[in-house]
């Protein structure tokens, strides 16, 4: 108990990585179980900053180099074009079938 | 206990707070309001982690650009007559199951390995010129393809989004 006092009061990587993990489960539960597509992208969303933080932990602590940044900068491009190109597919599938939910959306032409 | 650690916990609370409004609220608009506050917690991460650029990035892009996309998608595909942003959960108990499942292994992996952490911690001040040389030498067709990647979603999304329904003959 004692030592568990102490680590708590010495932020480390274990505590960085415990962060993402927790953040990367509520993402994994928010896909999971929400039937509304916006909501899922949310928790997509929530699992990449979990591998970003990560990425820059383990770039700060293990390898002290800068090649964790560049992969974390990679991840925000690609989560940003992710994010574009899904949102346009969701507007689409709004207009022809009128409803965004996940579990109504069963066809692939109306 | 000092300032330091203080701080770390309050982002750290912040974020997952703000996380868990998200998974859980059943207001969209409210989820898509906490997600910023999320997003800020993990910028203020970065920042312990000492990586500013990173830090900063996170605010423009993810709080400037994906935030404002994720709102415009939830006003523009709730109904429009009676304004329905509640949104439902679909099989709970099983999700639960695996998450606590999943969320317990990671931890516990990440609690009892032994990382190689390095021994003497460099100060890593002003990393943005450090990314960019990266960048453009050991990184650059990563950067390269990036960019078309960005091209190709910019015009692919604009043509997905235009296309209007035929109307049927």
């Amino acid at each position: 108990m004692q030592e568990f006092i102490i680590w708590l009061q010495h932020p480390g990587l274990t505590h960085f990585l415990i962060l993402s993990g927790l953040l990367f489960s509520l993402g994994l539960f928010a896909i999971l179980t929400r039937r509304n597509t916006i909501m899922v992208l949310m928790g997509i969303e929530l699992v990449l900053n979990a591998a970003n933080i990560n990425f820059v932990a383990f770039s700060r602590y293990v390898t002290t180099t800068l090649d964790g940044h560049v992969v974390a900068v990679f991840v925000i491009i690609l989560a940003a074009a992710e994010a574009a190109i899904l949102l346009a597919i969701v507007l689409n599938i709004y207009q022809n079938f009128n409803t965004v939910n996940v579990d109504e959306i069963s066809q692939l032409k109306d | 206990m000092d300032l330091y650690t203080i701080i770390f916990y309050i982002f750290a609370v912040i974020t997952l707070g703000a996380a868990c409004v998200v998974v859980f609220s059943r207001n969209i608009v409210r989820a898509a309001f906490a997600l910023l506050f999320a997003f800020f917690g993990v910028a203020g991460i970065y920042v312990f982690l000492l990586a500013d650029f990173i830090a900063i990035t996170q605010l423009l892009i993810y709080v400037g650009g994906i935030l404002v996309l994720i709102l415009f998608g939830v006003m523009l595909t709730s109904h429009q007559i009676h304004v329905d942003t509640k949104t439902g959960t679909v099989q709970t108990l099983p999700a639960v199951m695996i998450v606590a499942a999943l969320a317990g292994t990671l931890i516990g992996i990440f609690w009892s390995t032994d990382w190689n952490v390095s021994p003497q911690l460099k100060v890593m001040d002003k990393t943005a010129p450090q990314i960019g040389e990266l960048l453009l030498t050991k990184y650059l067709l990563p950067f390269e393809l990036a960019s078309v990647v960005l091209l190709v979603a910019l015009i692919g999304a604009a043509m997905i989004a235009r296309r209007e329904k035929k109307p049927k003959d």
